[in-house]
């Protein structure tokens, strides 16, 4: 008989450890997924974990992509983590996504074709705008009028991507594009774009600013009395009251900061790897970046970690794709198994496993 | 641009068909939060019904048996969800979410090789007399016989809840699960079972998209329906009557914006589009502004893990 | 008599703690037995085996002399044996009816339910309406839905956990009344107390416990309670003690405080007035549940009111919160130790801050000063004798009473000039309850105004100067401690709630 006894300290080195369980369980688990679909799971594996950063033909293409697709997912999963661990559930992160890059292009857009220096700034500023606006939707709500954030801020989802598709076959339509959809490419007006900073390395400003986000949130949380103040209110909502924590405050903050967040990551997208506003502009980083948040135990060197795994098995699964005829939803799966394991394996930190001996009664 | 070209008696005949997947996975998840369990995995279980029901029925020509194994594979999904917060207590909101994702991904895989295929036709009910009489006929009584399953699995969650013995232990796991506990109940049993009850009804509601509403599979063909399922339960109060009310006035504007962008209303497609989503903002914020009474009707046990330490 | 229940070398063990040892005792039919033992003795753990809660490591248990093993509470109850709980195994939104159907085997039809009801409470003086929503009865009311679950399933034994720790002393002997009455009908009763003058005056026999052990069995009608006592706490208790002192000026005055419920069951406070002294101690009565958190919330600044109905030493303050009433040393110990006092699983030093950054200067421009708020952890750790491995263990580890110790010692060192305390030694054992009332006098002696909210009587009386009661939301003029007598404390707090029967009589 297995029973749960409450450990009286969470355990540390469980913490730790459960995430690197979760992904071996996840390969493991993964592996006999990709043998049912009729494909050798170990050279599944090795695909995707492996060949991205070191297979001599196509690790020069897809190292860089580790980062391109590192900076959005860490940019979001840092400000959705500082709202998840005081029990405040932005999960409309995607939505904010989608409205930064919209902002940040039309505030740039709005002086094509000009060369001025203070473009892209401005347009930095429009994103952050813009994500912050649209998850001060949800936050408003909330404290005005009780409205569930995670259902407000998922609606705002469906909401965004209707007016993106709007603005790219109406507003922000590229006039010299033939009447076809999508706005003019970003990339390649100088005043806007996001270029590779360092030729071969997927760096540009967006991943900078993730590793700024970084630093800055673990500061935030280890050293300052708003970080401190964020963990009790999800530790124990009536002891931050007692402490002196505004909830409501707290929610502005935290839904305003990740919003934010996700608008810049947004921004840097549009005006770097994606290029252009269009009707597939939103691409699921918003939801993924949930599962980061979580396999980086919201600590934000933990998502730092997560977010290039993550990227990996992106990267990895589009190689898969390529290479063994998988499909991309199995990657997709694949994620979903990920964060089920490590939920899976969370009681191990705060519980001990006994094997009970047979009750004498 | 024509309104004449809406036809009321036709548009409330088709409310009722654009509600009942909502519906379906709407008095689940009452159940569900009733026993005081959050469950934010509607929209996975009613995708990954949505395929289920949606391959078999291909496979087998038979939409009934379609919507069996729609209800088993919703039930099954949910039963993860139920392992990991009832027994290894992982927070409901980040394992709901994850049952999502996972839905998401695990149908989008299984439907591979059904995307454009149509599905078997479902025979709709065709009642002699009733069917025929004018206004009340084409409204009522010319529906699939899933829209009456539908209302009846509202009166049946209504009268079980309120009447029998096992809707009063039900809803005493939801108010305290450590009084419940004390009094000798097996609160992870029932909450199982909720949860799997909630998962097999999300199925149907899934199914019903793929072979009745729409019919067809396409990857993430659910589009939020889970998510809008989750907040009638919120609009509702955890009241059975009100979760139908509440999911045939969702119905309602779908239609209605779905016949307005076919008459071709000078409003742009996305904005009508947005709207079923705007209201349902709408309708949350009216429902939550009386905290005091919102707090009242809410199970007291809501999304409160559940570990017997005695 | 003959024997009812048998318990022979019970044993039970959890991690790190042994909670019964070898537990053995005899209750007869008709006998009102008492399990005599202070907080921690191992009383409750007992019960819920023999309840089927929790299965014993070894030991048996006869019943009737034949073997009773009982696997869950359905199968004891089936047995004849029902419980009164402690922390009430009730449902707030749903009627007494509907609670006492969760409670029975097999229940009636409802409606033949609520007549069953209405006969019962009748027959044992216990008024209560069938149809009333439980969230909204009070204490004593709800543990009359309790007892008539119980006795609708004509028990053989019932075991009633500490349940005069939520009644009025006018209420109290009501249920003494009907406790008596069943016995005389052939009940056995196991009757848990720490109360050692109610198991005087109500019981045949005592079993006292220790440390998870037996160590006396007696007639508690032939012991005085001094010995009672000195055989439950193992040692021989001093009371608290204080130094003889002037009281000082006006510190809080309170005037006309309202405040409406905050959520759909709790209790509103209307129109409460009061002043403490510098030097002074107020104590604060009541039966649970009649407006002590909305008190405590009101005085602390999680709940703000109009600024002119709370002052301190003049200035009015109702409108500041938590922090800004720390700010000028008015500080708080709410009742709740794990979830609202302290953050169950975060570090003690983390719990030092949480209510020290701002008196002991722990952040700095919003930084926080790490090893300041370790050393003010530590501080509290050693001056009140805090039994822990270090300043790094989370809160939840710690027991209850030294926990309570870590949280009324993070006030007391934070020199306030006014402190609120709710149940300061709720759940407590009997040696750290006498260190921090001990504190809490010290603290009155060097001139801070102190208000103490509690449901112990006996606590209020010995460390009080001045008393009111809380009843319903109201607050009884504060009268001297000294000279109150029981009877006048009992009608203070609302003597028998809704007992219009028992009035006549009294």
């Amino acid at each position: 008989m297995i029973r749960l006894e409450k450990r009286p300290t969470p355990s540390r080195a469980w913490a730790a450890a459960t995430p690197v369980l979760a992904v071996l369980a996840t390969m493991i688990a993964g592996g006999l997924l990709f043998a049912a679909l009729g494909k050798d799971p170990f050279a599944a594996i090795r695909i995707i974990f492996w060949d991205p950063l070191f297979h001599e033909q196509f690790a020069a293409y897809s190292r860089p992509q580790l980062l391109v697709k590192a900076g959005p997912l860490i940019l979001i999963a840092i400000g959705l983590s500082l709202g998840f661990r005081a029990g405040i559930w932005n999960i409309g992160a995607e939505g904010q996504y989608i409205m930064g890059a919209i902002c940040g292009a039309g505030a740039g857009l709005a002086f094509y074709p000009s060369e001025s220096i203070l473009i892209f700034p401005l347009m930095v500023l429009a994103g952050a705008l813009g994500g912050w606006a649209w998850a001060m939707i949800p936050a408003i709500l909330k404290t005005k009028f009780g409205a569930n954030e995670i259902l407000v801020s998922l609606m705002l989802v469906y909401v965004a991507e209707n007016v993106l598709a709007s603005v790219s076959s109406g507003l922000l339509r590229n006039p010299e594009g033939h009447g076809f959809p999508g706005s003019r490419n970003l990339q390649q007006w100088g005043a806007s774009a996001n270029p590779e900073l360092i030729a071969g390395s997927g760096m540009h400003w967006g991943v900078v600013a993730a590793f700024i986000a970084v630093i800055f949130t673990y500061v935030l949380l280890t050293r300052h009395i708003l970080g401190f103040q964020i963990r009790l209110t999800g530790e124990s909502p009536r002891a931050a009251r007692f402490a002196g924590v505004n909830p409501a405050r707290l929610i502005l903050i935290c839904l305003g900061l990740s919003g934010a967040l996700a608008g810049l990551a947004g921004l840097f997208e549009v005006t770097g790897p994606a290029g252009q506003i269009s009707i597939d502009f939103g691409s699921g980083y918003g939801f993924t970046a949930i599962i980061v948040a979580f396999l980086g135990r919201l600590h934000p060197v933990g998502i730092l970690l997560a977010g290039l795994l993550m990227a990996l098995t992106y990267i990895g699964g589009e190689l898969a794709q390529l290479m063994l005829g998988l499909p991309s939803a199995a990657i997709q799966l694949f994620q979903g198994m990920l964060l089920f394991f490590l939920l899976a394996m969370d009681v191990l930190s705060n519980f001990r496993i006994r094997l009970g001996k047979a009750e004498v009664a | 641009m024509d309104l004449s070209s809406i036809n009321p008696v036709f548009l409330i005949a088709s409310l009722m068909v654009a509600a009942t997947p909502i519906l379906l996975a709407a008095i689940g998840e009452m159940v569900v939060e009733k026993a005081g369990v959050l469950n934010l995995g509607v929209e996975g279980m009613m995708i990954t019904g949505a395929v289920c029901g949606f391959i078999i029925a291909v496979e087998t020509g038979s939409p009934a048996l379609g919507f069996v194994c729609a209800a088993l594979g919703g039930a099954v999904l949910s039963l993860l969800f139920g392992v990991l917060t009832q027994y290894l207590m992982s927070n409901q909101v980040a394992t709901g979410l994850g049952l999502t994702l996972f839905g998401l991904g695990l149908s989008a895989l299984m439907g591979q090789g059904y995307v454009g295929i149509k599905a078997p036709p479902v025979p709709r009910l065709d009642l002699p007399v009733l069917s025929d009489l004018p206004v009340v006929g084409p409204i009522l009584f010319s529906h699939d016989a899933m829209v009456y399953l539908s209302v009846a699995l509202v009166a049946a969650v209504w009268a079980v809840l309120k009447y029998s013995r096992a809707g009063l232990i039900l809803r005493a796991v939801g108010e305290n699960h450590d009084a419940a506990h004390a009094l000798g109940y097996k609160v992870i049993r029932i909450r199982l079972l909720a949860i799997m009850f909630g998962g097999a009804c999300a199925g149907l509601g899934g199914a019903y998209l793929s072979l009745i509403r729409v019919p067809q599979w396409t990857e993430g063909m659910t589009a939020g329906a889970g998510w809008i399922a989750l907040a009638i339960v919120v609009f509702a109060s955890w009241k059975a009557g009100r979760v139908l009310l509440g999911a045939y006035l969702f119905g309602g504007i779908t239609v209605l914006q779905l016949n307005l962008q076919a008459a071709g209303v000078a409003i742009p497609v996305e904005y009508l589009s947005m709207s079923p989503y705007l209201i349902t903002i709408l309708v949350l914020v009216i429902m939550s502004a009386d905290r005091s009474r919102a707090a009242l009707n809410a199970p007291g046990s809501l999304g409160r893990v559940f570990h017997a330490t005695s | 008599m003959t024997e009812l229940l048998a318990v022979e070398g019970l044993t039970k063990a959890y991690p790190g703690v042994v909670a019964n040892d070898g537990v053995s005792f005899r209750v007869a039919a008709g006998e009102v037995h008492a399990l005599l033992g202070e907080n921690g003795a191992g009383k409750s753990t007992l019960v819920k085996m023999i309840y089927g809660l929790v299965k014993p490591d070894s030991g048996a248990m006869r019943l009737h002399g034949a073997a009773f093993e009982p696997a869950e509470p359905r199968s004891a109850r089936a047995a004849g044996v029902a419980m009164v709980f402690q922390h009430f195994s009730l449902f707030d939104a749903l009627d007494v009816a509907e609670n006492i159907a969760l409670g029975m085997e097999s229940p009636p039809p409802m409606s033949q339910l609520a007549q069953r009801i209405r006969d019962v409470s009748d027959t044992y003086g216990l008024p209560l309406d069938p149809d009333r929503v439980v969230g909204d009865l009070s204490a004593g009311e709800r543990q009359r839905v309790e007892i008539i679950r119980c006795l609708l399933q004509n028990p053989k034994l019932l075991i009633m956990d500490e349940p005069t720790s939520v009644l009025t002393p006018q209420e109290v002997e009501i249920l003494f009344e009907t406790l008596r009455k069943l016995s005389a009908e052939g009940t056995a009763i196991l009757y848990i107390s720490h109360k050692l003058e109610e198991i005087r005056s109500l019981c045949d026999a005592a079993t006292i416990l220790r440390g998870g052990e037996v160590v006396a069995t007696c007639d508690p009608r032939a012991q005085t309670a001094a010995e009672l006592a000195e055989m439950m706490v193992g040692s021989k208790l001093t009371p608290p003690s204080r130094a003889p002192h002037d009281q000082g000026a006006v510190v809080l005055d309170v005037a006309g405080l309202t405040l409406p419920s905050a959520t759909p069951f709790g209790t509103s406070l209307r129109d409460i007035s009061f002043q403490v002294h510098a030097g002074e101690v107020l104590g604060i009565g009541g039966v649970a549940g009649n407006g002590q958190d909305e008190l405590l919330s009101a005085l602390s600044g999680e709940a703000r009111t109009d600024a002119g109905t709370v002052r301190l030493s003049g200035t009015p303050i109702g409108q500041l919160g938590p922090n800004a009433r720390r700010r000028i040393a008015v500080l708080a110990a709410p009742e709740e130790r794990l979830g609202h006092a302290a953050a169950p699983d975060m570090s003690l030093t983390e719990n030092a801050l949480l209510t020290g950054a701002i008196r002991q200067g722990l952040t700095a421009r919003g930084f926080l000063n790490w090893p300041a708020a370790r050393g003010f952890a530590e501080d509290i750790i050693s001056r009140f004798d805090v039994r822990t491995p270090g300043p790094g263990t989370a809160a939840r580890a710690l027991s209850g009473g030294n926990l309570q110790k870590f949280v009324i010692g993070r006030e007391v060192l934070q020199r306030p000039d006014l402190l609120v305390v709710n149940q300061p030694t709720w759940g407590v054992d009997a040696a750290a309850a006498a260190a921090i009332r001990q504190a809490l006098l010290d603290l009155a002696a060097r001139g801070t105004a102190i208000v103490v909210i509690s449901q112990d009587l006996d606590e209020l009386m010995e460390i009080s100067d001045r008393f009111a009661a809380l009843n319903e939301g109201r607050l009884s003029s504060p009268r001297p401690m000294r000279g109150l007598g029981m009877e006048e404390i009992g009608l203070l707090m609302g003597g028998a709630h809704d007992m219009e029967v028992a009035h006549a009589d009294a």
